[in-house]
């Protein structure tokens, strides 16, 4: 398997996302970020925007969507933030917390012994 | 089905809501996308991320031009734990350029795996150096290349180990032995974090 993006020269990665950027620090997707599309691809929507309300059907993560569409993940965040922002997309984002909670580390315990 | 890559895809489950990260971390060819491909549910899969030459990850598309900027490459795999939370399983490059991006792509992340092949423990040295300034909570685990020997000591030693930090031997082609792993990785952060709540830090005045 190719590596994804290897060959994109910045100039067509600016051409996906418009131009547009979008700080790091305020963008809330996260790898691990799993994304539920709100709608169904139009016709005339930008492929990149297809492609991932199609992969999103069901739960997705970010990193996955990064993988499928072969465009690193800075740029798949950008594209997310913008399906978000006009709503075609929903975010259920990590439960972030200073120290990991100790139920859900339990929930992963009993989830890897089941393996 | 709209792409080849849409056919072969496991999707999760509609109420799957809360992703979690442990990352392995090791010296090129020290076993990460085989113990990743162990444990996951789907066939490894392959991303990067690009930043500037500055160590910032490229999401001003308009800063890029006429700035030097690299991609570090990762795989990545999946178990789904119960309907609700999905475990991502990362196996990233020890190296020094891809300790930039480690607070971008895996902050929250609930451990780390350092993967190492004794026959170049040296490779591991730099990871451990940067898990242990992060905070991250980390094991060693050896993965038997059919290498000489060591005593658990001897790799100690040579990693100038925390006493603390569990070692364990492991064949990263094993299902099971991979399992063991991560479970020894999940388990000693329970003890950590158990630690922690008993003995808060105490405040210097
Ligand atoms: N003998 C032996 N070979 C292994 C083991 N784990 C991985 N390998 C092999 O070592 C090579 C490198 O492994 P890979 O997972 O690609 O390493 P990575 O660069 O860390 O992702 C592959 O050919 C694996 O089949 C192991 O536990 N024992
Ligand atoms: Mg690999």
């Amino acid at each position: 398997m190719s590596r994804p993006g290897r060959d994109d020269s910045p100039d067509r990665l600016y051409t996906v996302t418009g131009g547009r950027s979008r700080s790091g620090p305020d963008n809330p997707f996260d790898l691990v970020t799993l994304v539920v599309a709100e709608c169904d691809p139009v016709p005339g929507m930008q492929s990149e925007h297809a492609a991932i309300l199609r992969l999103t059907e069901r739960p997705t993560a970010v990193v996955e969507i990064a993988a499928e569409l072969k465009l690193p993940v800075s740029i798949t965040r950008i594209l997310l933030a913008d399906l978000q922002a006009s709503g075609r997309v929903s975010a259920r984002h990590p439960r972030k917390a200073a120290v990991p909670d100790p139920d859900i580390l339990e929930q992963v315990l009993v989830g890897l012994r089941n393996l | 089905m709209d792409s080849a890559t849409s056919d072969t895809r496991t999707p999760l489950g509609a109420s799957a809501d809360n992703g979690l990260k442990i990352v392995v971390v090791g010296g090129f060819g020290a076993g990460k996308t085989t113990m990743v491909r162990s444990v996951s549910e789907i066939r490894p899969l392959n991303t990067e991320e690009t930043m500037t030459q500055a160590g910032e990850a490229v999401d001003d598309l308009s800063g890029v031009h006429g700035k030097t900027s690299t991609t570090v490459a990762f795989d990545f795999g999946r178990i789904t734990l119960d309907s609700r939370n999905v475990l991502y399983l990362f196996g990233a490059p020890g190296q020094e350029r891809f300790w930039f991006l480690w607070d971008r792509l895996f902050s929250g992340t609930l451990g780390a795996v350092v993967l190492i092949d004794t026959r170049r423990i040296d490779d591991s040295w730099y990871a451990i150096d940067r898990l242990e300034k992060h905070g991250t909570p980390f094991i060693v685990a050896c993965n038997d290349f059919g290498g000489p020997p060591f005593t658990p000591e001897q790799i100690r030693e040579a990693l100038d180990l925390d006493p603390h930090v569990p070692l364990v031997t492991c064949d990263a082609r094993s299902r099971e032995s991979s399992k063991l792993v991560l479970i020894t990785l999940v388990e000693h952060i329970q003890t950590l974090y158990a630690d922690q709540a008993r003995a808060p830090r105490q405040e210097l005045v």
